[in-house]
């Protein structure tokens, strides 16, 4: 039946993806190509220059260093965090669906809004020194250029807040979505709780994390709102120097080729993923 | 019920079944008490960690600018102020910007699942060629920092008379949004047998109605979460919508770039004031989002 | 079953209805969206008042003053505000009736404004200075826009700081010594730096390299750029940076840490300073920026008005007449603390926080050693870029502990590839040779 599907269905698919792949050609097709040019094009033809000047500006390694020390330490603990609240709000605790409510509410905060929160905790008058000065312990400046380690954590644990609901909701909406057979199969044969978050769970959740992996981490490209509402300049990423060159900097040619790097890295990942979330595809079907 | 807490129950059986002896029982008890205890105890601190940024943003955004101004910082609203909510409140634009941000939300919200929902079912269901390309097609759209994009679009949305209208941000989110809604969608009408669908047609059904009927129930979660995602995002965009329209701004595009330059009590406010319709919203999608939870349908 | 799922005809069916749907939505979208600009028939697009109060307070002014059009003020940051203008003029389709900036947001535009010189003609008796309306011209011979308002930057005091003064300065008359000792002091006093500097990502801290510390170490900015004179003051200033608070990287004005007490003693912007004293101004006296060797360098700060090609010109020059008298431009400082261009007689009822930027203002403006800079001439959308290097120089030299002489020497290369695209004449104060590209020195 699968091969029946396979070779006479072909149309009925393109018909339902057409209407999205129309949309997104006209609306973005333009302005794509000509973002894209605008990298490599000057007004005197085809140059190198714009990227020259992108590789010799001091903030642009540190802005990829920055950004993929944060993507890469960041999105573990995210996923590690999303999975123990999933897994709280599953053994089902007093009051779970109010719990659950909580724990999206970040989605709702603008990444501004977030990163002016948690600059009021972090700075050297905020919230956290308050608790500190209450305490007798003193202030601690969180987020001086001078201490890379804790403006690293600050921006950490912002972000942490900030978009973990989002993969929490991911995984949520998977879960409603798979058998209590399994779970219950396995309970039968006296597996204990972990060797089924191992063997039942999280093969059932794999498609759920991955589109949550996927878009988790090109969003995850995208933004710097927090990063700059606690540190300025202190401690660029990539997005946040497109816009710099864009806007303070006027020159939208530098801005493009740091959006090439940008969506160079974002694609890459992204391939990376696609390859595993076929694998799953067909371990789970 | 946990499966941990029955298999605690279960195993204890046993040994209560021949002949009741209370005080042997209650070790499995205890054990029972101190794991809902521990549970809740973790939900308690996961709460707390996800709340207190929330309250501190409402405590900010009421208190008079003064006491923002102490140190130590008061963690209780002992100088309660509507000073700054009601000055943002009245400046103008904000109510017009609301309407403008609640009719691109929900525009987007539709346009976007009109387009998208399809799509994501086509991944789920066909094996068809240009499979992962397509989806490669849909993250590349995305991977593109929008502040690149938005010069170009608002050209194109001037030069066809779209530009500075609510439809123009509207498409611009619907965009944006895409990707999100095909993915999650695609998962989730993975999750959904296919037999649940095929035994519909047989009882009858039309494909759509099968659709309709069968399948768009049970995609019902996941479908609440796109739509949570897609309007949370159109909701707090910002750089786009700012330079795509001029006189007929959404709220964020109206009042975000003009905070950051305002003294840090109207930051509060307005941030504030953003938080509330989005978290409006999620508390409606979060009965769909939760719709299937505890049922036993398959 | 499923190959004769979803065959051909519903799919049509389903195609068509998703179709109309799609096509349903923009048309109830198009319809209707709510004008969030007060509905004005003329619209002012501007960098200037984009904070919520200010702006609500020089919308006041507009109602006030301006009768005969109804205007939406709409303010915005300079970079969309850019962007905005430019995609309306290049898609031959302008909805905005005329431009407000500072002297660096509009010259960027240049070729997107109307030449005004013919209005700069009927308000040539109001008693605008001749350097602004030079400034105008962005090195041509046309006026790209006519003078607003205008501001610079002073050094706001906290009067508890006054006790850590070195004995014998006079805190109208600072040197940069004493400034430096004085910060050293406090610092050594109170445990903690008493001085700020606003170098945060939106900080104007580039003004201070460009109009005061190197001007007033080298009596120029670019043909200076590598001067021994310029290595000193560098070497002052990261002296200076060592004695102040290292949260500064985070302040985008002086006003609000003023405000907290978390800073006593900074120079910034005189619209960036005007909230400290505004609880408290009893507590607080606003002086002028410290003397150097060459003088008390200072910048000219000039916000003025134009009007993008295709607009509504005659309905942009009532506008702009209007703004233009005495009566409003003393309004726009006594309510949003920028100084009148014109010539008007400045009142003694200003509220406390202005006034006492005015009295510094003026001692600046008077003071016999005065050096003006003006904003750089010409560089159009290089501005930015231009900045960037004495930002980048503040970075390596001071946060990196870089040695002077190597990082001036690579930013001056910078910085000749910048002027060189642009080929522009040296702005004051460096000497003006008008046809000479300016070259780094």
């Amino acid at each position: 039946m699968a091969r029946a599907r396979r070779t006479r269905a072909v149309p009925p698919a393109y018909l339902l993806i057409a209407p999205s792949v129309v949309f997104m050609a006209l609306l973005l097709g333009w302005p794509m190509v000509s973002g894209i040019l605008q990298a490599f094009v000057g007004p005197d033809g085809v140059t190198g220059a714009y990227l020259q000047r992108m590789n010799s500006d001091p903030a642009f390694w540190s802005a990829v260093r920055n950004t993929l020390l944060l993507i890469v330490v960041l999105l573990p603990l995210q996923f590690l965090f999303a999975l123990v609240m999933a897994f709280l709000l599953q053994a089902r605790p007093k009051g779970h669906a109010l719990y659950f409510y909580l724990w999206a509410i970040p989605l709702a905060v603008s990444d501004l809004a977030a990163g002016l929160v948690w600059l009021s905790i972090f700075t050297d008058r905020g919230y956290l020194n308050s608790v500190l000065e209450t305490l007798g312990l003193g202030s601690v400046s969180w987020l001086s250029y001078e201490n890379y380690g804790s403006m690293f954590v600050a921006i950490l644990i912002a972000e942490l807040w900030r978009a973990t609901s989002l993969v929490l909701v991911i995984v949520i909406s998977g879960m409603q979505g798979i058998p209590k057979d399994y779970d219950e199969a396995a309970n039968v044969f006296g597996a204990s709780y972990l060797q089924r978050l191992r063997h039942v769970w999280l093969p059932l959740l794999k498609p759920s994390l991955q589109v949550a992996l996927i878009l988790r981490t090109i969003l995850a490209f995208q933004t710097f709102a927090v990063a700059q509402a606690l540190t300025g300049q202190d401690f660029p990423v990539l997005v946040g120097e497109t816009y710099r060159w864009y806007t303070a900097l006027q020159n939208p040619h530098v801005a493009s080729a740091i959006a090439m790097v940008v969506m160079a890295v974002s694609m890459v990942t992204a391939v990376i993923y696609l390859k595993t979330l076929r694998d799953s595809t067909k371990g789970a079907s | 019920m946990t499966s941990a807490e029955t298999s605690a129950e279960t195993s204890a059986r046993p040994a209560a079944v021949p002949r009741p002896q209370p005080a042997v029982d209650t070790a499995p008890l205890r054990a029972l008490r101190r794991r809902r205890a521990l549970l809740q105890v973790a939900c308690w601190v996961v709460t707390a960690f996800m709340v207190v940024p929330v309250y501190l943003i409402a405590l900010a955004a009421f208190s008079s600018r003064s006491a923002l101004n102490e140190f130590p910082l008061r963690f209780l609203p002992t100088s309660f102020s509507t000073e700054t909510m009601s000055t943002f409140l009245s400046s103008t634009g904000v109510l017009a910007g609301l309407i403008n941000s609640i009719m691109v939300g929900l525009l987007t919200l539709v346009v976007s699942f009109l387009i998208g929902v399809p799509a994501g079912y086509a991944i789920a269901r066909f094996a068809f060629r240009g499979h992962d390309q397509y989806q490669l097609f849909l993250l590349f759209t995305r991977a593109l920092p929008i502040v690149v994009l938005s010069v170009p679009l608002a050209q194109l949305f001037l030069s066809t008379g779209v530009y500075d209208t609510p439809l123009a941000v509207t498409l611009l989110h619907s965009a944006l949004a895409l990707p999100t809604t095909i993915l999650l969608t695609s998962a989730v009408f993975l999750a959904v047998p296919v037999d649940a669908e095929e035994a519909a047609r047989i009882f009858g059904c039309t494909p759509v109605g099968a659709f309709t009927r069968v399948v768009l129930p049970l995609a019902l979660p996941g479908i609440a979460a796109a739509s949570i995602f897609t309007f949370v995002m159109s909701w707090n965009e910002v750089l786009g919508a700012t330079i795509l329209t001029l006189n007929q701004r959404t709220l964020p595009a109206q009042v975000l770039s003009s905070l950051s330059d305002s003294p840090l009590a109207f930051r509060f406010a307005g941030g504030f004031f953003l938080i509330i319709p989005a978290i409006v919203f999620i508390a409606v999608m979060r009965r769909y989002l939760l719709n299937m939870w505890g049922t036993t349908i398959r | 079953m499923s190959d004769s799922f979803f065959s051909q005809p519903f799919s049509r069916r389903t195609a068509l209805k998703i179709g109309l749907g799609a096509a349903a939505a923009p048309i109830l979208a198009s319809c209707s969206g709510a004008s969030t600009s007060g509905g004005g028939d003329f619209t002012f697009l501007s960098t200037q008042f984009t904070p919520v109060e200010e702006k609500q307070r020089f919308e006041k002014i507009l109602a006030d003053h301006v009768k005969d059009v109804r205007v939406s003020y709409n303010s915005m940051a300079v970079g969309d505000f850019t962007t905005q203008v430019k995609t309306q003029v290049s898609a031959g389709k302008v909805g905005i009736g005329m431009v407000g900036g500072l002297h660096g947001d509009l010259a960027p535009l240049a070729e997107n404004l109307e030449d005004v010189s013919d209005l700069a003609g009927e308000l040539s008796g109001a008693g605008i200075p001749k350097e602004l309306w030079d400034l105008t011209k962005l090195g041509g011979t046309k006026n790209a826009y006519i003078p607003w308002m205008q501001a610079t930057y002073v050094v706001g005091v906290n009067k508890a700081a006054l006790e850590h003064l070195p004995s014998g300065a006079d805190v109208n008359n600072l040197t940069y010594d004493q400034y430096l000792d004085w910060a050293i002091a406090g610092r050594k006093a109170t445990g903690k730096p008493i001085l700020g500097f606003p170098a945060g990502a939106k900080g104007l801290y580039h003004r201070w390299f460009q109009g005061f510390l190197l001007p007033s170490f080298t009596g120029g900015l670019i043909t200076t750029f590598t001067s021994s004179e310029a290595v000193e003051a560098w070497t002052y200033m990261a002296e200076l940076w060592k004695n102040m608070n290292p949260a500064s990287t985070n302040y985008d004005n002086l006003q609000e840490p003023m405000a907290r007490g978390e800073v006593l003693v900074g120079w910034d912007h005189v619209a960036r300073l005007v909230d400290a004293p505004k609880d408290k101004p009893d507590d607080w006296v606003m002086v002028p920026a410290p003397i150097g060797p060459k003088g008390l360098g200072y910048m000219l700060v000039v916000a003025g008005y134009g009007v993008p090609k295709g607009a509504d010109k005659k309905k942009a020059a009532t506008v702009i007449k209007a703004l233009s008298k005495p009566d409003t431009q003393l309004e726009v400082l006594r309510q949003n603390a920028f100084f009148p261009v014109v010539e008007a007689t400045v009142p003694d009822d200003l509220p406390p926080a202005v006034k006492l930027e005015s009295t510094a203002v003026k001692a600046t403006q008077g003071a016999s050693k005065a050096l003006i800079s003006l904003p750089p001439v010409g560089l159009g959308a290089k501005d930015g870029e231009v900045s960037q290097v004495f930002k980048d120089c503040f970075t390596q030299i001071c946060k990196e502990g870089a040695a002077p002489t190597k990082v001036l020497g690579a930013q001056a290369k910078n910085l000749q590839r910048i002027l060189d695209e642009v080929k522009v004449p040296c702005w004051a104060p460096d000497p003006v040779t008008a046809g000479e590209t300016c070259t780094v020195g």
